[in-house]
């Protein structure tokens, strides 16, 4: 093992994820405690545009895994590569951040590998024996806890989203390319389709702002409103199981113990009670806004601000406001 | 056909938890346990497959734990699975979750299982590791949070929707697989107090560390990872209400939104 810092730089379609950004940032802290580099990984079809992009955030070295195979994500082919990769630069720590890809594939690579593995952490450092220890969320976000690692085997951690800043300054990494060697039965998932859910709008999952709507919006048409003010402010629509139960958003929009878990900048929750469930999907979010009439609602205790009202009115109203101050 | 599907027991999700003295672990006495909600989905998917299709032989429950987590197991009997394997033993209790998938592995190997079905993460320690770690040491392909299953006539293959970020993928994949199930694959039906007493009859095989062959092995090369220092989560400080009607409350938010909180 090298002391070297390992961050698979998810990509698609040769755009960087935000996250890919983000955990440079405790890579170069913890190459900074090993004494080694930080060395950027990015795994698809054609890299370009994402290789420079990463170049940017100041990372020691880039290695690159592309093959007209790899264009589109699957879990087995880049399992592969990422093991290959791992097998090449030995690092002591690989980052890979919490996200759809990362939670799928990071459990894969750890056993293909033999490493140890923390998923969704929230803060990382080296201890005093020069081991990887995190911190993350647990019991629905109730609680938190340290993981030690053990020091003879790549401890491998995958960071949640908006945790830390984008990582910024540098360039002129050293680049090398690392040839796609497909293991056998890497082909056993046929990719078949991609369909965008809910149309043009953004995912809770993939938005800096959030605003959901409860059982309180009482229709789908009703819920015109929280679109509108998505709308304006560029966020993403969630809702409250209540409200997907009933049939007023999809599923994929539910945030909660049984929906998604996000952790936006801003998260306005609007007729949603505030069920220890719900909470448990969003109380990592930056800041909070709750706007709900009862005035005993759990979800005041949760919130940065608040308002006491009814949200037929205040949501056209903020509404408005925003447009106002856009010009 | 064989399905095995793996239960998780997990606190309940509107427990209060509490942090022991010392931090090493949360409070367990006193805790109500449950069947952790993503595997009550697979549970039930598991059942369906088997009540639908001809070719299905089997359904079988496999949970780790302690003696309690057979109440876990029992709700996996009651809904219809016919029969569990119950690992059982102290020393699985240190063991981490790659770990866990070493030992499930080493068990499940030489089952003849053509789809094995789990949740896609336990909502106690929300790690998600155990049904893709297994399913790459069984070298076999695995679908994760799928929200729609349908098994090829011949049963050879299957076709899957799954939920990633922003989008649904539709995936063929040959059997073997594994499959993590997320909410809106099929919600498990109540299990009736007459199943609840048929399942106790159901056989269920209690396999200890001696049982399983290479246990040691398995499990030394991979994971090994310790939780210690349990925190409660950080206060976050009593939040700002904004008194007035509707509409001038709404422009002072949207002003605290820019101004002081800068997030707009
Ligand atoms: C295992 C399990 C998993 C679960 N998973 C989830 C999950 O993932 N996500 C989730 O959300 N829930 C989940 N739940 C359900 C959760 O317990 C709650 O039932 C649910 O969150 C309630 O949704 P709600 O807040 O929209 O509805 P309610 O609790 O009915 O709240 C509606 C709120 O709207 C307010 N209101 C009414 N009219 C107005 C108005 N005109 N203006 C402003 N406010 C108004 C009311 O004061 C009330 O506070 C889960 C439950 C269980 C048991």
């Amino acid at each position: 093992m090298t002391n070297d810092i390992l961050v698979f730089a998810e990509q698609r379609n040769d755009k960087l994820h935000p996250a890919a950004l983000q955990i440079v940032t405790p890579a170069k802290e913890l190459a900074a405690k090993t004494g080694g580099k930080v060395v950027a990984c990015l795994i698809g079809g054609t890299l370009n545009a994402a290789v420079e992009a990463i170049d940017k955030t100041g990372v020691g070295a880039i290695v690159t895994v592309s093959a007209p195979a790899l264009a589109n994500y699957s879990t087995l082919r880049y399992r592969t590569a990422l093991a290959a990769v791992i097998g090449k630069v030995q690092p002591r720590v690989v980052l890979l951040p919490a996200t759809f890809m990362g939670r799928d594939l990071g459990p894969r690579v750890a056993a293909k590998v033999g490493a140890a593995l923390a998923t969704d952490v929230t803060s990382l450092s080296i201890n005093a024996e020069g081991s990887l220890d995190i911190i993350r969320p647990v019991y629905n976000g109730k609680a938190s806890c340290h993981v030690g690692f053990p020091k003879d085997r790549p401890a491998i951690a995958s960071v949640r989203p908006n945790t830390f800043p984008a990582a910024t300054g540098g360039g002129g990494a050293a680049r090398e390319t690392l040839a796609y060697t497909p293991a056998a039965g890497d082909d056993r998932i046929d990719v078949k389709e991609v369909a965008k859910a809910g149309g043009e709008v953004k995912d809770v999952t993939e938005a800096d702002i959030i605003v959901s709507g409860g059982r309180a919006l009482k229709s789908e048409e009703n819920f015109k409103i929280v679109f509108e003010l998505a709308k304006e402010l560029d966020a993403a629509v969630g809702a409250s199981r209540a409200a997907c139960d009933a049939g007023y958003q999809p599923h994929s929009r539910q945030v909660g113990l049984t929906g998604k878990t996000v952790t936006p900048r801003l998260y306005i929750a609007c007729g949603i009670s505030g069920a220890i469930q719900h909470l448990a999907g969003m109380r990592g979010s930056k800041v909070i806004v709750a706007i709900n009439s009862d005035k005993e609602a759990p979800i005041f205790k949760l919130a940065d601000y608040g308002i006491v009202g009814d949200l037929f009115k205040v949501l056209p109203a903020m509404t408005a406001e925003v447009r106002r101050l856009k010009g | 056909m064989k399905v095995l599907v793996i239960v998780r027991q997990v606190p309940d999700s509107t427990t209060n938890i509490k942090i022991q003295a010392g931090g090493q672990d949360i409070e367990r006495a006193g805790v109500k346990m449950v069947v952790n909600p993503f595997d009550e989905f697979a549970i039930e998917q598991a059942v369906q497959l088997k009540e639908k299709r001809k070719d299905v032989a089997s359904v079988t429950a496999l949970i780790v734990g302690p003696a309690t987590a057979g109440e876990a197991l029992r709700t996996a009997l009651a809904v219809g699975a016919d029969d569990g394997i119950h690992l059982q033993d102290e020393a699985f209790d240190r063991l981490d979750e790659l770990q866990t998938a070493a030992l499930v592995a080493g068990v499940v190997k030489d089952g003849g299982y053509d789809l094995i079905l789990i949740g896609k993460q336990e909502i106690d320690l929300d790690s998600g590791q155990l049904g893709p770690a297994l399913a790459e040491l069984l070298d076999i392909p695995h679908v994760g949070t799928t929200v729609k299953l349908e098994i090829a006539a011949d049963g050879k293959s299957f076709v899957a929707r799954r939920r990633i970020e922003g989008a649904e993928e539709v995936v063929q994949v040959p059997l073997p697989a594994l499959i993590t199930a997320d909410k809106g694959l099929c919600e498990m039906r109540y299990p009736s107090l007459p199943n609840l007493m048929k399942a106790k009859k159901k056989p269920v095989k209690v396999l200890k560390a001696a049982d399983v062959a290479g246990f040691a092995a398995a499990t030394a090369n991979l994971g090994g990872v310790k939780m210690h220092a349990f925190q409660p989560p950080p206060e976050r400080p009593p939040g700002k209400m904004i008194p007035g009607d509707p509409e001038p409350a709404a422009k002072e938010l949207v002003r605290l939104l820019r101004e002081e909180a800068k997030v707009v």
